[in-house]
């Protein structure tokens, strides 16, 4: 059993009289542990795939099965709850809450699962530690750097224990030194704590620390291979 | 799982973000439940004076007065009409099965003297009768008797404003005072009263026998003639019969034919008194419906802000869904904001509803009476305005799609 199978997805959009097929037929599956990077063009339909895996959109047509469950019946809170426990998101614009500590960021997942406050503060602790951003846990958003805001992103993604993370164009705001130490992150939780990653990105030299790169046109895979290092 | 706590936490920090937004809105609340207490406590206390002065006016109350009545209303001139006498109280007593007692009233104002002192004062003539008819005690002596009435006894009976201004601190039971010249004594003190209905005060008042009043005092028209005859019913049911046997009675008494108007006129004071305070618990009824009225606009408000502010927070209701949080987590955030603005401004609504109301009554002399029931009922409806008006922006935000809120500018 694959940790993600998708079984022919299909999402069209309707602009209008025009259908846009933004996914068209997709399967593909992912194994736990692998680190994926998906690119394409904008509009190749990659976002879209992102999204449905990440539980935030679902398929017009198709299957998708998480842990071996089928997320197509799965009801809006039970999506919350899979968000909440399997899947931790990393964007591009970090979407981080504003006015609000770093710390209590990444206590936000917990939040929603019932941990108790000293242990959230405790897990949020280790989390941001773990990331390099010990000491700035008081911290607004505005007042980090945009690769500390990153961190802080990552962290909050790591910090339920969730298997997947899911990174949509992580490193699109920031530059080339700090995309590159972003990535090293990745990479480090990839190998050491084996998660399974999958990144988004158009960027060829960000796609190369993946081990494995699908590319996207038009709502189908073009190509699907593994990095050879 | 939901976390109520941190949930609360998260809310406050939200309203402490837009401190003047939040508290303009809470100002609504405040406004209209200051409004709903005030106006309670100010028609309260009307009613609870009126209950009050029934009381002290006594229980089951008619009058008999004496003049003719038009198709309008009730001429009251002083003896202008002189048509009772003390032989229709006394037919009223024994003629009238309805009825407990009767007391027959003359009544006058007049300078009273005792030694160096003054004091002009009303003098009621009456029976001892009078005294049980309108619920009166004595705190000293005794009351004048049946026999007093009949001799015409020169002894009198003092209302505490009168023994206050005439006798300070000295037991005036024995002493001898001047009425108009005419020397009485004093046998007994009545208990105080305080205000009657019209705000005269009833303990300004000196009681002599009406026999005496008659001869000595203010003289009549005719021999026996009263003002008014005050007859209490063995019972209020028995109001209603009494009123009719006492206008039959005097009909016969005064040869009345069926065409001629009366020569008097009966009236029911009780039933008086307790339309007027039905009228006042109406009045306290509209005073809050009109005030509710304010604490409704100050649940749109809320709802206005909290609709406002859910659209501000797409981003974020969108964060938060994409890390985990389920309908119900996003509802309460929002409810929980709303019913916060709404307990909050509820609980300075109180204060400002309560401290109007004592202002008020100290500045204008209203009665006024804040009732621990209002102030419940105020502040569990400021609850249930938050909770109503938060709910469908609440909602609103939990039915967001996670992607159109995360993509949400």
């Amino acid at each position: 059993m694959s940790l993600i199978e998708a079984r022919k997805l299909t999402k069209v959009y309707s602009l209008g009289d025009v259908d846009v097929r933004a996914l068209d037929g997709i399967s593909a599956t992912i194994e736990k542990g692998e680190f994926v990077a998906i690119m394409g063009q904008s509009g190749s339909g990659k976002s879209t795939f992102m999204n449905v895996l990440g539980c935030l959109d679902t398929p017009t047509e198709g299957n998708y099965l998480l842990d071996g469950i089928d997320t197509g019946g799965l009801s809006r809170d039970a999506l919350a709850e899979i968000r909440n426990k399997k899947l931790g998101f990393v964007f591009q614009g970090f979407n981080l809450l504003s006015r609000t500590s770093a710390l209590e960021n990444v206590e936000l997942p917990m939040l929603y699962n019932g941990f108790p406050a000293h242990q959230r503060q405790e897990n949020a602790r280790k989390a941001l530690k773990s990331v390099g951003l010990e000491g700035r846990e008081g911290h607004h958003p505005n007042q980090l750097s945009g690769g500390q805001q990153q961190r802080v992103a990552i962290a909050r993604a790591l910090v339920n224990d969730a298997p997947i993370i899911l990174a949509d164009e992580p490193t699109g705001n920031l530059d080339t030194k700090t995309s590159f130490e972003i990535m090293e992150l990745f990479v480090k939780l990839n190998k050491e704590s084996s998660m399974t990653v999958i990144l988004v990105t158009h960027e060829q030299e960000i796609a190369a620390f993946s081990n494995r790169i699908i590319r996207f046109s038009d709502g189908h895979i073009i190509s699907d291979e593994q990095v050879k290092k | 799982m939901i976390n109520i706590p941190s949930t609360f936490k998260i809310s406050f920090r939200a309203l402490r973000v837009n401190k003047m937004r939040s508290a303009l809105t809470m100002l609504g609340i405040i406004i209209g439940v200051g409004a709903v207490i005030a106006m309670v406590a100010i028609g309260t206390g009307a009613s609870r004076k009126i209950s009050e002065q029934m009381a002290s006016m006594g229980s089951n109350l008619l009058i008999v007065l004496p003049g003719a009545t038009t198709a309008g209303g009730v001429r009251m001139g002083a003896g202008t009409q002189s048509t009772l006498t003390l032989g229709d109280a006394e037919a009223i007593q024994k003629e009238c099965p309805a009825v407990s007692d009767v007391a027959p009233t003359l009544n006058g104002t007049a300078q009273i003297i005792t030694g160096h002192l003054n004091w002009s004062t009303g003098v009621i003539g009456t029976t001892p009768s009078y005294l049980v008819v309108r619920n009166w005690d004595l705190t000293d002596g005794r009351s004048f008797t049946v026999q007093d009435v009949k001799s015409a006894a020169k002894v009198c009976l003092l209302g505490q404003i009168v023994v206050d201004n005439l006798f300070g601190e000295q037991n005036p039971v024995g002493q001898t005072i001047r009425i108009m010249n005419v020397p009485f004594t004093v046998v007994g003190v009545l208990s105080p009263k305080g205000q009657d209905a019209r705000g005269h005060d009833q303990d300004d008042v000196v009681i002599v026998p009406v026999t005496t009043a008659q001869k000595k005092l203010f003289g009549t028209q005719f021999p026996g003639m009263v003002r008014i005859i005050t007859v209490k019913a063995k019972s209020a049911a028995d109001l209603a019969d009494a009123e009719k046997q006492i206008t039959e009675l005097l009909k016969q008494r005064h040869r009345i034919g069926q065409k001629q108007d009366n020569d008097f006129t009966v009236r029911n004071l009780t039933e008086m008194m307790a339309a007027r305070e039905e009228s006042s618990k109406v009045m306290t009824l509209l005073l809050a419906a009109i005030a509710s009225v304010s604490l409704l606009v100050g649940g749109i408000g809320i709802m206005n802000i909290m609709l406002v502010s859910v659209t501000e927070r797409t981003r974020e209701i969108g964060i938060r869904m994409a890390i985990g949080a389920k309908t119900w987590d996003i509802r309460l955030q929002f409810l929980i904001e709303a019913l916060t603005l709404s307990l909050i401004g509820g609980i300075i609504g109180i204060i400002a509803g309560v401290s109007t109301s004592v202002v008020l009554s100290n500045l204008s002399g209203w009665p006024t009476v804040v009732s621990p029931v209002s102030i419940f009922l105020a502040f569990g409806f400021s609850g249930f305005i938050g909770i109503f008006f938060g709910f469908y922006p609440a909602y609103k935000a939990s039915l967001l799609n996670p992607i159109d809120a995360l993509r949400y500018e």
